[in-house]
């Protein structure tokens, strides 16, 4: 048997609107951009998504499993997203709801706010994957075993947390750095770890799709379900599992419906299921199949982006450092405000995406394939968020004169 | 290739931009093999190696610049140039009729393969070349009267010759696609005559070094922990200077520590120094009055910001200048150099709390501040004036194609 392990990944940040420093003090704001043009406008773009990507993807999804038995696949999905779809979508919930309830479709555990907490502050990591956990229970009644980071930033560190926190696996990208020429198709065990397994991106297969299925001057271009399926099949003689990992917003929002992709994921779901000894598992179910193959250990950070495939388009620069190193200061004084706003307006800030747009990475080489960013540049950016953070300390320091008033 | 080449000024004799611009360019295109001989409306005291300068008067160039500069629209008709010591005076206008009855007799005895027209100032010389003498021309774009003249809406017969200009032109150069967008729209040429070429910058090859001797008090300020930003330009409407001011009034009320250089002079400077004491703020402006030289790149390496506030800035030499001596760089929308600028921070030039903003933030963070120093570091020395000077050829090319063809 061999099984496809398919894992989406769904995500809206909170970008943070054109914020300039005189509205600090006075408006608390941040995130509804009065423009509805403006590339900060959450509402308008996360009403985009929804109508391109999230509403005919899960609807193609919830007919597959309708379909085809076999047919089972992993999501991980932020507290952003979720914050954002219960306000302008809601039924891109319920959609989720019915694929939950199928027994058939697995989630993931992952921070809350989509963050780097992990690499700034232990305590704060581990505030913010409890709430995303206690998100998935209320919402969908189920309780995620496996563990995704943030942007799969992933280390021996990580797997170590994950080991102790009882999860049975934690995603990595397939980096070859990490897998020292071993095949992504199998099970690995963590460096030092009892518990957790370690399951590793296909990125060949799953970029084919994620980056290269429009791309006209690519070689394969136009990439057919057959072809697709020959290299699926090819793959499947390395190992047991083939883990196609990518981010949900690809079919139809970074990849347009008028390309075909939906037409061409259900071909290969049908096509694959067609055959005997081919299946798709989820995340859990591949962790539960299979004894490692061998042991990994990643004593540095790899992410599932860029060539380097590291940290550097988060905290590559001085101004990522010094934001994050800004916003993790404030952490113990937001707290002790007990204001419940204030706290997730100061969480909020700590979504990767933030330090992201500020990226200085392609801004010396004048390549086109730029950050996706909503802002002018990496400058601005940094402005609107440090202008941000300046109310963020104001409303503490309300509190706290309040508070020695009293 | 024989290249007459029509131009205002020339440095030292020079109120700006242009006249570094005409030099740098021409030394290029020497490099590349033009011959060049170049026209400048005053008694030439010039000695270049790589090109002839003639001169279509006998005007003492001490004259001209400093009191009515290539750039003022108004007063065209106003004899304004007066010679001391021959007690005659001129208008611009007066000028122009000279220059141009200069060029005709040129040539009447020499025969250029093309005319290169600097700004409005020279196209009457350049029409006449082109309409009597059938030489091609190309009109070199650094400013149109529309950014001159700001709202004001510039001066009718300044815009009508340019109009002429640019009509009769084989091909215009553009020093940015902003100036070659207001010559697509405002004028109405067809876009696929105008190319764009952004202006180059050398890098000074003299031995200037920062001695810190020229504005002790600034250096005592900064030792307490100020931030100095400076802004270089004339004064005029164009600058967008009463922007800045307000903008540095707000970014004071929020970091104190501010003190704001204006150098430069114009027709604004009253309004401005009125502007700073009626907003508090005094304190913290020093105009230095028109500066050059070493003074002038003492400013620059004493400023940590500079700022380019214009409303309209056809490229914006200055900012490039500033960047050389290491300054963090605010520069509008509508400045053409923010066109070829990555590590900059940019904004609508009427967008005042946006500029204090980035005022603020750049004297609170050291990091932003070092990563725009940086960046900007290793982006201004690509635009090299070998670059500017192949574009030109390539225009060149182009016309003397066209021309051939045509006969």
């Amino acid at each position: 048997m061999r099984s496809i392990v398919l894992y989406m990944h769904m995500h809206q940040p909170y970008r943070v609107k054109n914020y300039n420093i005189f509205s600090v003090g006075h408006d608390h704001d941040y995130w509804t951009e009065k423009d509805w043009y403006s590339g900060t406008n959450n509402k308008r773009i996360f009403e985009k998504v929804a109508k391109k990507s999230y509403i005919p993807m899960l609807a193609k999804l919830g007919k597959c499993l309708e379909e085809y038995p076999k047919f089972r696949f992993s999501l991980s999905l932020t507290g952003d997203f979720v914050e954002q779809a219960q306000a302008w979508a809601p039924e891109v919930i319920e959609a989720l709801q019915k694929l939950v309830a199928t027994g058939r479709v697995e989630i993931a555990a992952e921070t809350y706010y989509h963050s780097l907490a992990f690499f700034y502050d232990r305590e704060e990591f581990e505030a913010q994957v409890e709430k995303h956990r206690e998100m998935v229970r209320e919402l969908f009644g189920v309780t995620p075993a496996v563990f995704r980071n943030t942007e799969l930033a992933y280390n021996n560190d990580l797997a170590k947390w994950c080991d102790e926190h009882g999860y049975k696996g934690v995603i990595a990208e397939g980096w070859d750095k990490v897998l020292e020429g071993r095949t992504p198709n199998a099970i690995y065990r963590p460096e030092d770890c009892k518990y957790t397994k370690l399951l590793c991106k296909n990125y060949h297969l799953s970029d084919d799709i994620a980056f290269r299925f429009a791309d006209k001057t690519w070689s394969e271009w136009p990439l057919t379900a057959d072809k697709y399926l020959s290299w699926l099949e090819k793959d499947a003689n390395e190992g047991p599992i083939i883990n196609l990992f990518m981010d949900f917003e690809t079919f139809g929002e970074n990849i347009w419906e008028d390309t075909g992709i939906f037409d061409f994921f259900e071909e290969v779901v049908r096509k694959w299921c067609a055959e005997d000894n081919r299946d798709f598992m989820t995340l859990s179910e591949a962790c539960d199949g299979f004894v490692p193959a061998g042991t990994v250990s990643m004593p540095w950070t790899v992410t599932w982006a860029d060539e380097a495939r590291d940290l550097s388009a988060w905290l590559g620069n001085s101004m990522q450092h010094e934001a994050m190193k800004n916003l993790y200061d404030l952490r113990e004084d937001v707290l002790a405000t007990k204001d419940k706003a204030l706290i997730a307006d100061w969480r909020r800030l700590s979504t990767s995406d933030h330090p992201y747009y500020m990226s200085t990475k392609y801004l010396n080489d004048g390549s086109v394939h730029g950050y996706f960013s909503p802002y002018d540049s990496p400058f601005d950016a940094f402005l609107y968020y440090m202008n941000v953070l300046r109310d963020i300390r104001e409303r503490v320091e309300e509190h706290q004169t309040l508070k020695s008033e009293e | 290739m024989k290249i007459l080449m029509l131009g205002w000024e020339l440095p030292p004799h020079n109120s700006g931009g242009l006249g570094v611009a005409c030099l740098n360019l021409s030394k290029s295109l020497a490099k590349m093999g033009a011959d060049i001989d170049f026209v400048v409306p005053y008694k030439s005291d010039h000695h270049f190696d790589y090109m002839n300068v003639l001169s279509a008067t006998t005007i003492n160039p001490k004259y001209i610049y400093g009191r009515v500069t290539a750039y003022e629209s108004k007063n065209i008709e106003k004899k304004l140039v007066l010679e001391e010591d021959t007690c005659k005076s001129f208008s611009i206008r007066d000028m122009q009729h000279d220059y141009c009855e200069f060029i005709e007799r040129y040539l009447m005895h020499y025969k250029p393969d093309i005319v290169h027209a600097h700004d409005w100032l020279t196209y009457e010389a350049g029409i006449l070349a082109k309409k009597n003498y059938g030489i091609p021309l190309v009109a070199h774009v650094h400013a149109t009267e529309f950014d001159r003249g700001g709202a004001n809406g510039g001066s009718p017969l300044i815009h009508q010759i340019e109009y002429q200009g640019l009509l009769w032109a084989d091909k215009i150069i553009a020093v940015s696609q902003a100036t070659k967008d207001i010559i697509v729209e405002r004028y109405g040429i067809p876009a696929d005559k105008i190319d764009v070429a952004y202006n180059g910058f050398t890098t000074p090859s003299d031995d200037y070094h920062y001695d810190g001797s020229s504005y002790q008090y600034l250096e005592s300020l900064k030792s307490k922990g100020y931030t100095v930003v400076s802004t270089v330009g004339r004064f005029t409407l164009q600058k967008g200077l009463f922007h800045l001011m307000r903008a540095a009034a707000r970014a004071i009320s929020l970091h104190p520590k501010f003190v704001f250089l204006f150098a430069g002079d114009g027709e604004q400077k009253d309004e401005l120094m009125r502007m700073s004491a009626e907003l508090g703020i005094s304190q913290n402006v020093i105009f230095t009055g028109f500066i050059r030289g070493k003074q002038l790149r003492d400013i620059y390496s004493i400023s940590d910001i500079f700022v380019m506030s214009s409303v309209s800035e056809p490229f914006g030499l200055t900012a490039l200048e500033a960047a050389h001596h290491g300054n963090a760089l605010i520069i509008t929308k509508q400045s053409g150099v923010g066109e070829v600028l990555s590590s900059i921070v940019r904004y609508d030039f009427w967008d005042e709390d946006k500029l204090a903003g980035a005022l603020v933030n750049i004297a609170e963070s050291p990091a932003l501040e070092s990563t725009l120093q940086d960046g900007i570091r290793h982006e201004y020395t690509r635009i090299s004036w070998d670059d500017v000077a192949e574009k030109c050829m390539q225009v060149y090319d182009e016309v003397e194609k066209h021309k051939r063809n045509r006969f």
